[in-house]
């Protein structure tokens, strides 16, 4: 049921989201406008290593924030909040969906915005990180998915909302960043190698699972009234 | 309500804040590599301590709150987080001074516990503005609540984090080489954590008797003169933006 009606608000947000075209467009236009800016920010032509690594878990951290201050925007406006919570279903259902919207615009923003990052900024081949950059990718975006739309729930409904997505949201996204660019980094480097891949791994894992479950411990309390 | 005790707790605050310092000055040996600088430990790390407790009481308050949704609950939620905001301040500043002083640099990247305390910091500052920016009373309790819990779980995991990516460099006052702190510098920073907790428990005790006894005033003044709101413009212009529970901050 929890399910089934979570299923039913995530097709509507993707029918949205394909017939507006809002959010992924927007986070592919401001990732690409953010590595040409590192371009010229550090005056380098080709990134290796630690610093291809920061670069391009930063700038999907901050291209995660627009979508996150979007989140809710459907459902702000004309009350339909409201008509979501008239409907008995289970609070859980409306998180799950959200979470599982983002985690599709991450995937399928990520698509587009890693094969950018290769060709303007990263010096190795891309290819020869691939398989374990993958599992790190997806990790992280379900971590950033849970939180994503955790934050946009607690910011929906108050004043200065496009202040406190990103104040709240970055900050509790530190260890993820840790550990993705942790990982990333031997990864990206000249000789890619991987390098402790296993335990940033296994912590992005534990990071994931504390989040989603706290996130649906605590969600119903942002929708209850 | 909350009044009970506070004069005896008050008391025993400042003795042993006063036997914590005496102990510092007099008591504790002086460090063989520090110095007298070394005596900023005794201040630094109850601080620290104090405030990260604070932190996770009002997670666990929130909790409660989130489960009874008691409204008492929130604000021993709200005042233990802001006042740890402040003892925070307050550790950031000595660590930052401990640093210049021992290693040279105002700030030390490597040195994980400090970076990781930052962290929590940054985050934390985000809990007023957030509070603040919800005009409901009741949704204001609860979304507060909803960040208290989130944030209390992320301490330690953020340390986690930190501590795994830092390479560990600095082995210092606690476990050095050679075996850890002597007896006397145990013995003084234990009574000046413990001071530390006395004046955090008094402090937060003055400050939920001052609002509760301040939400009492302004429900028997509505009793008394339902009319008179208006003759008063300073409190009804007031109240009409914010609920009459909650005043600005207080650092």
């Amino acid at each position: 049921m929890t399910l089934r009606a979570a299923l039913a608000i995530l097709r509507k947000d993707l029918a949205i989201e394909l017939r507006t075209r809002q959010s992924v467009p927007a986070m592919v236009l401001f990732s690409v406008t953010v590595f040409v800016l590192f371009h010229f920010g550090l005056d380098r032509d080709e990134l290796d290593g630690p610093l291809a690594s920061g670069v391009l878990w930063v700038t999907l951290l901050l291209a995660t924030v627009l979508a996150v201050n979007r989140l809710f925007a459907s459902e702000r406006e004309d009350g339909a909040l409201e008509g979501i919570l008239l409907a008995p279903i289970d609070r859980t259902s409306v998180y799950l969906a959200k979470a599982a919207a983002l985690f599709l615009y991450l995937v399928v923003f990520e698509l587009v915005a890693l094969p950018a990052f290769a060709i303007l900024l990263l010096g190795p081949n891309l290819l020869d990180a691939f398989p374990a950059l993958l599992a790190i990718l997806l990790l992280a975006d379900v971590g950033l998915a849970a939180l994503g739309a955790l934050v946009a729930g607690l910011a929906a409904e108050t004043r200065a909302r496009d202040l406190i997505v990103p104040l709240l949201l970055l900050p509790l996204l530190v260890p993820l960043l840790i550990s993705a660019a942790k990982a990333s980094q031997p990864l990206l480097a000249l000789q890619p190698r991987a390098h402790e891949l296993g335990k940033w791994l296994g912590f992005l894992a534990l990071y994931d699972l504390v989040f989603v479950l706290l996130a649906v411990a605590v969600f119903d309390f942002l929708l209850e009234d | 309500m909350y009044g009970k005790g506070l004069r005896t707790l008050s008391i025993a605050t400042v003795l042993v804040m006063g036997a914590a310092a005496t102990l510092t000055f007099f008591y504790a040996p002086l460090d063989a590599d520090q110095g007298v600088i070394q005596k900023i430990f005794y201040l630094h790390v109850p601080l620290a301590i104090v405030a990260l407790c604070g932190f996770i009481a009002g997670g666990v308050f929130a909790i409660q709150q989130l489960r009874t949704g008691g409204r008492e609950w929130d604000m021993r939620s709200y005042v233990a987080i802001h006042l740890s905001l402040v003892l925070a301040v307050g550790a950031l500043i000595t660590g930052s001074i401990w640093a210049r002083a021992s290693w040279g640099h105002w700030w030390e990247w490597n040195e994980p516990v400090l970076v990781s305390f930052l962290i929590v910091f940054l985050l934390y500052c985000c809990y007023q503005p957030l509070r603040f920016s919800i005009s409901d009373p009741e949704r204001q309790a609860r979304y507060a609540s909803v960040f208290a819990v989130a944030a209390g779980a992320f301490v330690p995991i953020n340390f986690a984090a930190v501590r795994m990516a830092t390479a560990h460099v600095h082995p210092r006052v606690f476990g050095t080489t050679t075996g850890g702190m002597p007896t006397r510098m145990w013995e003084t920073f234990l009574v000046a954590l413990l001071g530390m907790a006395l004046l955090f428990i008094t402090l937060w005790k003055t400050e939920l008797t001052a609002k509760s006894s301040r939400e009492q005033l302004n429900r028997l003044r509505r009793r008394l003169a339902p009319e008179t709101d208006e003759a008063a413009p300073p409190l009804a212009g007031h109240e009409a933006e914010q609920p009459p529970t909650e005043p600005v901050p207080a650092h």
